[in-house]
C-alpha cells in the first residue's frame, strides 16, 4: 500500500476503466480514500455546509413538531406543497442508484460497476430524506404508526384504499431492500478494508461488518446467488415504487393529477432526476480524489445518454399531458392545464419546461456529454426541473381546481426553504460521512474490470 | 412478643390515632399507609390480630374478657380500616344543586326566550343553556321579528358574553372601587342636584324602546324636572325619523309586508338583510320565491343602490346608482308614476332608463308593490316612497303605520348637538352614559372625546372600557342582556321581557340599576324593577300567570302597536333639490358594516370572521370602489388611498367591488378601534374620522390621492366571474319566462352521469338517509349560517393573519359569484358545506380510516383518528373540509371554555374536521325518538344552519322518507348536484336560482 499514489488519468476514448490499473493499484488508489488520504478541503467545506444546514433542518423540525404545520406555507386548497414535492423528488432521485445496481447488473452493463456503490448510497440517503416527509408533514406526527397494520385493541387497520397506505409499503420496501443489497454489495470491499486498516478501532469496526469473510470461493459462490436474487427483488422496485407514488396523485380525481399515464411518467422522471443527481456527484467526486480512471469520461457520457433518454420521456408525457387535457374536453382537466400555462403558476411551468424538455436536447451532442462541467451545470438544471415538476403537478393543479371560490395562491415561508435546504443538508452531511468511512467505488467489482479478470482474455465491454 | 396479657383499650388506640390524625393538616396528612402503620399503637395492634395471639387469648385469658376483647379489637381494626381509605382530595368547591331547577335534566340543554336589540329593537331569541351556561341563541318562531330565525349578530351575542375583554371592575379613572364609593359619591352629587331641580343632569343613551327605561326616565325626569335625556345612535333611522315628521307631521314608524308584494322597489335599502324587520321581509320576500309548483309565480325587486347588498344580489333589476342620485331617482320615479311634476330626462341617464318599465309595473300591481326607501337616505326620499305607496294603494296592504316604537322619537343629532352646547357652556354637572360609544361614533366635528371632560362627573356604563370611558371618570361595568332583565319593543312595538340566562360574569349593573339609584328605592334589582314595572301597567288580577306567560313566550302578546293611517302632506315634497355633481371628484357613502355594525361588535371574533356578505372580507374595512373608478384613481387593490373630505384626511386600502357604482366609495363604519379589546384594536381604519353632522351617510366632495403602501386583506374569495357560457355549471340559473316554458332550463348543458357505471352493487340506505336542499333562489348571502355554524360546532377563530393564509376554518361558506360586465354584473350567492357525498372522495384516500361513511349516508369524521395528512381537503372537489394547522381552538381563555357546546368535540391541532349536518343534533333527536319509542318526524331535526336560516332556503330531512320536505324540493325541478358530473352523487343539492326580469327592461 503506498501513501503516494500515482494519479492514473482518465483513459481516452470509450474505455470504461484505465489501461494502466493492477489490481493492486484499483485497491490502494480506492481504499486509500478511506484509509489514509487526507479529507480534501472542498469536502470538508462541503460537509461543514452540510453540517450547518443540518443544523437548520432540526431548528425547523423543531419548531414544526412544537408549534404545527401552520408554520409551513400550507393552506386551503393546497394541502400539500413543498411536503409532497420535496418527498416524491427525493424518492425519485433514489431511483438511478436501484437502476444502476440493479438492472444494470441483471443487463450486464459491466461499466456500471465503477459507480454503483456510491449511486446505492445514493439512494439509500435520499429514501431516508424522502422517507421523512410523509413523517414530517403529518399534522400528528406523533401518531404516524398508525399508518401501519399493527395489531391493535382498537381494531382498525389503515385503509387499504388508501395510496398513502401502498406508500408506506412501496418506501419502506425499498429501503429495507435498498440498504440489503448495498449491504451485502458491501461485505468483500468491508474485508478488504478490515484487512488494510492500521488503526485498530477501525480494524475491528470493519471486521465486525465484514461479517467474517475470507473471500473464499464458496463465499463468492453465496455472495453472486444473494447478490443476483437481490438484483431481481430490487429490479420491480425501480419501477413499482415510484409508480405507487404517482398513484397519490393518479387516485385522487384533482384535475391534473387524475391521470393514467402518471406511473411511467413518473418513472422515467424519476430516473431523469437520479441520473441528474449521479452526475452532480460523481463529477465533482472523481476530480477530488483523482478518480478519473475509474469514472471515465465514458461513464459520464453513458449516464448524460439515460438522461436524455428520460428526459425525452418526461418531454413526451408533458405534451401528452397537454394534449389530454385538450382532448379529453373535461372542463376541469382543461382549464388545469391552461392554469399552470398562463396562471399564477406559469413562471414555474415554464422554467420547469424550459430544464426538463428543452435543456437535455443538448445531450444529442457528443461535445456536451464530454465536457464534465457542462453535465454537472446539466445536473443541476434537470434537478431544479424535476422538483419544480412536481411542484406543478402538485400545487398549481391544487391552487386551481373544481370550484373556482376556493382558488388560493400557495406562498412558501422561510420554514418550506429551511426543511427543504435541511434535507440537502441531511443528504450530503450522510454521503460525506459516507466516502469518508467506506470505499465509494466498489473495489472487488472494478477489479472485474481488468484485463488480468478475463479468463478469456477478450476485451469487455 | 408483646405481652398477651397486657390490657390494650381499642378505644384509646383509635383516639390516640385520630389526635394524631386531627393534628396533622394540609398535604401531609400521611404520605403513604406504610407511615400510617408506622405509628406505635398500630404496630401493636396489628400484632395482636394475628391467630396466635387469639389462641392465647382463648387459652391463657378469662374466657368472657377475651372474647370481649377480640370483638373490641376488631371493631377497631374495622374503623381503622375505613380509615386507610380516606386519601385527602384537593380542596374545591363543588356546589350541587341544593334543589334543581325545574325540568333540567343533567346533559339536556333548555331553552329560554329573551331578545337581542340592536339600536333598541328587539328580536325575539331562543338561547340554549347547557347546566346554566347559554351557548347558542337560536329565533323566537312566536316572535314577529323573528319568525324563528336569527342573524349573525345575534347569534354572535354568545360569544360577547364570554368576551375575556368585557369590562369586568368598577372603576374610577381606571382604579378599581367599591360599589359603595360609587354610589356614595353618585349619591351625593344627586343630593346637590335636587337642589337645582337637577339642572346639571344629563343622561346619554342609545335609542331607547324599553318602557321601563323609559318610565324610569319619566321617573327622573319628575324628581328633577330640569335635567335632560339625550340619544345618539350612530347608525340609526334619523332619515325615517325625521321623514315621518316632515311626511306626515307626527312621528310614525313604518313597516313591510311582503307576503302580497309582487313588485318591490328599494331605493338604496337593504330590506333583506339590515334593518329591524330584516329577518321577517327576508323570509316573506323569500316565500314569494318558493316555486313550490312549475307554474307558480315570483315577485319582482328592482335594486337602486351604490354598493352590491345581499338585497341587491336578489334583485331582478339592479341599478347601480350613486347614493346620492337615489334622490333624482325617487322624484324621476314619482313624476313617472304622475304624482310629481318635473322633467322625465336628466344628465344622468341611468336613472332614467327603467322608470318607464318600472312604473307601468308599480301601477298594474296597486296595492300588490312596495316602494321600500332606504334608512341611509334623505328624509325626501323616504316622503317620496311614502307618497308613492300611498298612492298606488299599498298602504294597508303592504305598507303599515304604526306610532313609533322608541319611547322618545326625537332628532338625534339635534339631540346630541344640544348636549354638547350643554357641555360648552359648563352646564353639565353629572353626566351618565348608558351604553353606547359616543366618544368612537358622534360626528367628528362634535370633538366629544375632549368636550365630555367638560362635564363634572362623567359615569358611564358600557360593555367594554372603551373610548368613552376612557373620557369618563367613573367606568361601570355593565351587564350583558343575557345576565340580566330587561325588556324592549320590536319593529312593530311587541314587546319582550328580557330574561337572564346565568349571574353575571364580571359583576355589574344594568342600565335600569343605574337608573334607579336616582330613586328613592336605589337598591332595587332589575327582576323588580322590570316586574314591578309591568305589574303597575296589568290591569286584572292574574298577573303572576300574565307574567309567566309573557317571559315564557318571550313576547307580550298583542303588544304589538295597532296600525294608523296616515296621509302624506302636500308640503312635505315641496323642496326638490337638483342633482350633485361629482365635479371631478368622489361621493363618500358611509354605512354600518355588515357584521361589526357601528363598532360595537368589533371584539367579536365570530363577526369579525364571518366573511362579509359579497365582499368576502373578514377583520377589515375598505374604500369600496368600482373597478372603473379604481382604474381611474390608478389604483389596485390593497393600494392605499388617502382621502380627504371636508379639510379632514384618512388613509385607508382599496377593495375594488364590481357592481359598485362609478365615481363613488363606500366605507363602512366601526372598523378602526383603539380601546375596543384584542380582537378590535389596530383592524381596520376609522372612517368615523371623515362623517360630519352634515353627512351622515353621504356626500359629494371627496378628494383621493393615491399614497405608498399596500394593504393584505383577508378575504376568503377572490372575485370569480362565471365564465359564459359557464361550462362548470356551478350556479344553476334561468329566467322565470324560460323555466315556465322548459324546466330543463336551468340545468342545460350539465350532465349526471348514470347511476350504473359502476361495477360495484348500489349501497341500499336501509332507515335514515339524510340529505339537504339549498333553494338558491332564496338564499341572500347574508352569512347567518356561518355564524350559527361556528356557535353550534365550537368552530375556532384563527384570526386575521391565518385568513390571509387561507386556514379560515368555517365549516360553512357561501361563496359568491358574478357573471356579467364587471361595472354591473349579476351577482349569485351558493352557501357550501359539506356535501355528504355518498361516493365521497375524502374517504377513500384517508390512509387511517378517520374518514368515513355512516349507513345513514353522513360522511363522517373522526377526530380522534385523525393523523393529519389531508389528503381527503386534497381530494375534496368542493373544498369543505377544514385543518388545524395550529392549535386554533382557545384551551386556556376560562370564560370561553363556557361558550362551547358541550355535545361536540373541541378539535386539536393537527386534525381535519369539517361540518357533519350537525350530527349531535341528528343523534340527540334519534335517542328521543327512540325513548318514546316513536319514528322521528320530518322537521324534527334542523341543522344550525338551517334553523338560522332567515330565507328558509336551507332544508335538511331524511331522504328515506318520501314525504319529508327534502325530498319533495329534491323532486323539484330546479334541484340540482354542484359538480354532478364528477359522479361524487352529494347529499346536498341546490336548487336553481331564478330571475324574474320585466319583459319590457329586457327587450
Amino acid at each position: 500500500m503506498a501513501d503516494e499514489l500515482e494519479v492514473i488519468e482518465s483513459p481516452s476514448g470509450n474505455k470504461i476503466i484505465a489501461p494502466d490499473y493492477t489490481f493492486g493499484t484499483v485497491t490502494d488508489q480506492i481504499a486509500s480514500v478511506v484509509l489514509t488520504k487526507q479529507t480534501p478541503i472542498a469536502v470538508l467545506g462541503t460537509f461543514t455546509v452540510a453540517l450547518g444546514l443540518l443544523m437548520t433542518f432540526m431548528l425547523a423540525v423543531g419548531l414544526l413538531f412544537g408549534k404545527g404545520l401552520g408554520i409551513w406555507g400550507l393552506r386551503g386548497p393546497t394541502m400539500w406543497a413543498w411536503d409532497i414535492t420535496n418527498f416524491v423528488w427525493w424518492v425519485g432521485i433514489g431511483h438511478a442508484g436501484t437502476l444502476i445496481s440493479a438492472i444494470l447488473l441483471l443487463l450486464n452493463q459491466q461499466w456500471r460497476n465503477s459507480i454503483n456503490r456510491f449511486a446505492e448510497a445514493m439512494t439509500i440517503f435520499a429514501v431516508a430524506c424522502a422517507g421523512m416527509f410523509p413523517i414530517l408533514h403529518l399534522g400528528r406526527p406523533w401518531l404516524m404508526y398508525w399508518l401501519f397494520p399493527y395489531p391493535n385493541t382498537m381494531g382498525i387497520e389503515p385503509n387499504f384504499r388508501s395510496p398513502l397506505v401502498w406508500d408506506v409499503f412501496a418506501v419502506s420496501t425499498y429501503a429495507t431492500v435498498s440498504v440489503l443489497f448495498w449491504f451485502v454489495g458491501l461485505i468483500p470491499d468491508l474485508a478488504t478494508l478490515r484487512d488494510r486498516a492500521q488503526n485498530p478501532a477501525f480494524k475491528v469496526a470493519y471486521g465486525i461488518l465484514a461479517m467474517g469473510w475470507r473471500g473464499s470461493a464458496r463465499h463468492w459462490a453465496v455472495y453472486e446467488t444473494a447478490s443476483l436474487l437481490l438484483a431481481g427483488l430490487a429490479t420491480p422496485l425501480v419501477l413499482s415504487v415510484h409508480t405507487v407514488v404517482s398513484f397519490d396523485f393518479t387516485v385522487g380525481i384533482v384535475p391534473g393529477w387524475h391521470s393514467t399515464f402518471f406511473p411511467p411518467y413518473f418513472v422515467a422522471g424519476a430516473i431523469y432526476s437520479g441520473f441528474a443527481m449521479v452526475l452532480a456527484l460523481a463529477i465533482p467526486l472523481r476530480s477530488l480524489y483523482g478518480l478519473k480512471g475509474l469514472i471515465t469520461d465514458k461513464h459520464l457520457d453513458n449516464a448524460a445518454k439515460v438522461m436524455m433518454a428520460t428526459g425525452l420521456i418526461v418531454g413526451y408525457s408533458y405534451i401528452m399531458e397537454a394534449f389530454a387535457g385538450w382532448y379529453s374536453g373535461n372542463v376541469y382537466e382543461e382549464a388545469a392545464i391552461w392554469n399552470r400555462m398562463t396562471g399564477p403558476y406559469a413562471v414555474q411551468y415554464w422554467i420547469l419546461i424550459t430544464c426538463n424538455v428543452v435543456a437535455p436536447n443538448a445531450l444529442w451532442f457528443k461535445k456536451v456529454r464530454s465536457s464534465p462541467i457542462i453535465l454537472f451545470i446539466w445536473s443541476l438544471i434537470v434537478l431544479l426541473g424535476m422538483w419544480l415538476e412536481r411542484f406543478v403537478i402538485i400545487v398549481a393543479s391544487l391552487a386551481q381546481d373544481n370550484l373556482p371560490s376556493s382558488w388560493r395562491v400557495f406562498e412558501s415561508t422561510r420554514w418550506d426553504w429551511a426543511t427543504y435546504l435541511g434535507t440537502i443538508g441531511l443528504f450530503l452531511f450522510l454521503f460525506m460521512l459516507f466516502i469518508r468511512l467506506l470505499p465509494m467505488i466498489s473495489i472487488f467489482e472494478v477489479r472485474t474490470l481488468l484485463p488480468q479478470a478475463k479468463v478469456d482474455k477478450k476485451e469487455s465491454l | 412478643m408483646s405481652d398477651p396479657q397486657k390490657n390494650i383499650d381499642p378505644a384509646a388506640v383509635r383516639s390516640a390515632l385520630w389526635a394524631r390524625l386531627e393534628g396533622a393538616r394540609g398535604r401531609d396528612y400521611w404520605r403513604s399507609l406504610d407511615e400510617l402503620a408506622a405509628t406505635p399503637e398500630f404496630q401493636d395492634l396489628l400484632e395482636r390480630e394475628f391467630p396466635r395471639q387469639a389462641v392465647g387469648w382463648s387459652e391463657d385469658e378469662d374466657p368472657v374478657a377475651g372474647r370481649r376483647n377480640f370483638l373490641k379489637l376488631m371493631g377497631a381494626s374495622l374503623a381503622l380500616a375505613g380509615m386507610t381509605a380516606c386519601t385527602r382530595q384537593p380542596d374545591e368547591h363543588i356546589m350541587p344543586y341544593v334543589r334543581q331547577p325545574e325540568n333540567l335534566v343533567p346533559g339536556r340543554p333548555l331553552f329560554f326566550a329573551t331578545a337581542t336589540t340592536l339600536n333598541g329593537f328587539a328580536n325575539g331569541v331562543l338561547v340554549e343553556s347547557h347546566e346554566g351556561r347559554p351557548t347558542k341563541i337560536e329565533g323566537n318562531p312566536g316572535h314577529p321579528a323573528s319568525l324563528g330565525a336569527a342573524d349573525a349578530m345575534s347569534q354572535a351575542a354568545v360569544l360577547q358574553l364570554y368576551d375575556p375583554d368585557r369590562s369586568q371592575a368598577l372603576a374610577f379613572n381606571g382604579e378599581i372601587r367599591s360599589w359603595g364609593v360609587f354610589t356614595g359619591a353618585l349619591r351625593d352629587t344627586l343630593a346637590q342636584q335636587k337642589a337645582k331641580n337637577g339642572a346639571g343632569i344629563r343622561i346619554l343613551t342609545e335609542t331607547v324602546t324599553s318602557p321601563t327605561i323609559a318610565s324610569q326616565l319619566r321617573t327622573i325626569q319628575q324628581s328633577f324636572p330640569a335635567s335632560k335625556w339625550h340619544q345618539w345612535e350612530p347608525a340609526g333611522p334619523h332619515s325615517a325619523r325625521a321623514a315621518a315628521q316632515q311626511s306626515f307631521g307626527q312621528p310614525l314608524n313604518t313597516y313591510y309586508d311582503f307576503t302580497e308584494a309582487n313588485v318591490v322597489v328599494s331605493l338604496d335599502s337593504d330590506f333583506l338583510n339590515s334593518g329591524h324587520a330584516s329577518l321577517r321581509y327576508a323570509r316573506q320576500f323569500a316565500r314569494r320565491r318558493r316555486m313550490a309548483e312549475h307554474h307558480d309565480t315570483m315577485n319582482r325587486l328592482y335594486v337602486v343602490e351604490p354598493m352590491p347588498t345581499p338585497t341587491g344580489t336578489k334583485a331582478d333589476h339592479r341599478l347601480p346608482l350613486r347614493a346620492s342620485d337615489v334622490e333624482e331617482f325617487a322624484w324621476a320615479l314619482a313624476i313617472s308614476l304622475g304624482l310629481a311634476e318635473g322633467p322625465k330626462t336628466g344628465e344622468n341617464n341611468d336613472i332614467y332608463k327603467w322608470l318607464g318599465p318600472i312604473a307601468r309595473d308599480l301601477q298594474n300591481n296597486k296595492g300588490a308593490g312596495v316602494v321600500v326607501a332606504g334608512e341611509h337616505q334623505p328624509p325626501i326620499v323616504h316622503s317620496i316612497a311614502a307618497l308613492m305607496n300611498e298612492k298606488l294603494g299599498n298602504v294597508g296592504k303592504t305598507v303599515f303605520y304604526t306610532d313609533p316604537v322608541e319611547a322618545n322619537p326625537v332628532d338625534q343629532l339635534a339631540s346630541l348637538q344640544d348636549l354638547v352646547k350643554d357641555l360648552d357652556a359648563g352646564a353639565v354637572e353629572l353626566l351618565i352614559i348608558l351604553g353606547g360609544n359616543p366618544v368612537f361614533n358622534a360626528p367628528v366635528e362634535l370633538g366629544l372625546g375632549s368636550r365630555l371632560k367638560k362635564a363634572k362627573l362623567r359615569v358611564r356604563l358600557g360593555l367594554y372600557d372603551d373610548e368613552t370611558s376612557a373620557a369618563c371618570q367613573w367606568q361601570v361595568p355593565e351587564t350583558h342582556f343575557l345576565e340580566t332583565w330587561g325588556d324592549a319593543r320590536a319593529f312593530d312595538g311587541t314587546v319582550t321581557i328580557q330574561q337572564p340566562l346565568i349571574q353575571p360574569l364580571y359583576g355589574g349593573r344594568s342600565a335600569l340599576q343605574v337608573l334607579q339609584s336616582f330613586t328613592e328605592q336605589p337598591e332595587k334589582s332589575p327582576y323588580d324593577i322590570v316586574k314591578g314595572y309591568w305589574s303597575s301597567q296589568h290591569t286584572g288580577s292574574d298577573f303572576e300567570a300574565w307574567w309567566r306567560k309573557a317571559v315564557h313566550d318571550g313576547l307580550v302578546a298583542g303588544s304589538a302597536l295597532p296600525a294608523k293611517t296616515a296621509a302624506v302632506r302636500g308640503e312635505a315634497l315641496s323642496a326638490r333639490a337638483g342633482g350633485k355633481k361629482l365635479g371631478g371628484k368622489l361621493e363618500v357613502v358611509f354605512r354600518p358594516d355588515p357584521t361589526i355594525y357601528d363598532g360595537r361588535f368589533a371584539n367579536n371574533g365570530w363577526l369579525q370572521e364571518v366573511p362579509k356578505p359579497v365582499t368576502k372580507l373578514t377583520w377589515d374595512n375598505a374604500v369600496m370602489l368600482s373597478p372603473a373608478t379604481a382604474h381611474r384613481l390608478g389604483v389596485q387593490k390593497g393600494d392605499m388611498l388617502k382621502l380627504t373630505y371636508e379639510g379632514r384626511t384618512l388613509q385607508a386600502p382599496v377593495f375594488i367591488q364590481p357592481g359598485h357604482v362609478n365615481g363613488s366609495a363606500t366605507l363602512h363604519l366601526g372598523y378602526g378601534r383603539t380601546h375596543g379589546g384584542r380582537a378590535a384594536n389596530g383592524m381596520g381604519f376609522n372612517p368615523f374620522g371623515l362623517r360630519t353632522a352634515k353627512a351622515l351617510w353621504q356626500d359629494t366632495g371627496m378628494d383621493a390621492e393615491k399614497v405608498s403602501g399596500n394593504h393584505e386583506f383577508a378575504d376568503t374569495q377572490n372575485f370569480h366571474n362565471l365564465e359564459t357560457p359557464d361550462r362548470r355549471h356551478i350556479i344553476h340559473k334561468a329566467d322565470l319566462a324560460d323555466f315556465h316554458k322548459n324546466a330543463e332550463a336551468p340545468h342545460e348543458g350539465a350532465e349526471t352521469p348514470p347511476k350504473g357505471l359502476t361495477m360495484y352493487p348500489e349501497w341500499k340506505y336501509e332507515g335514515h338517509a339524510w340529505g339537504m336542499t339549498i333553494d338558491l333562489n332564496s338564499c341572500t348571502g347574508c352569512g347567518a349560517c356561518v355564524v350559527a355554524c361556528q356557535a353550534e360546532n365550537n368552530i375556532a377563530v384563527v384570526g386575521k393573519d391565518q385568513v390571509r393564509r387561507g386556514r379560515h376554518m368555517n365549516w360553512l361558506r357561501v361563496d359568491s359569484y358574478y357573471q356579467g360586465d364587471a361595472n354591473d354584473p349579476a351577482i349569485y350567492n351558493q352557501p357550501v358545506p359539506c356535501m355528504q357525498c355518498e361516493n365521497a372522495p375524502c374517504e377513500l384516500v384517508c390512509p387511517v380510516q378517520a374518514t368515513t361513511h355512516s349507513s345513514e349516508g353522513l360522511n363522517d369524521m373522526v377526530y380522534n383518528r385523525c393523523v393529519g395528512t389531508r389528503y381527503c381537503s386534497n381530494n375534496c372537489p368542493y373544498k369543505v373540509r377544514r385543518f388545524n394547522f395550529f392549535l386554533f381552538s382557545d384551551f386556556d381563555t376560562p370564560s370561553l371554555k363556557l361558550a362551547r357546546n358541550p355535545d361536540v368535540s373541541v378539535r386539536s391541532r393537527g386534525v381535519m374536521e369539517k361540518c357533519t349536518y350537525c350530527v349531535q343534533r341528528i343523534n340527540g333527536a334519534k335517542i328521543d325518538a327512540e325513548k318514546q319509542d316513536r319514528p322521528l318526524h320530518d322537521g324534527e331535526i334542523q341543522t344550525a344552519c338551517q334553523a338560522t336560516c332567515p330565507s328558509e332556503a336551507i332544508v335538511f330531512g331524511d331522504i328515506n322518507d318520501k314525504n319529508s320536505r327534502v325530498s319533495k324540493l329534491k323532486a323539484n325541478e330546479r334541484n340540482y348536484s354542484l359538480l354532478a358530473d364528477l359522479n361524487t352523487r352529494p347529499r346536498t343539492t341546490y336548487l336553481a336560482t331564478l330571475r324574474n326580469p320585466n319583459p319590457e327592461i329586457e327587450a
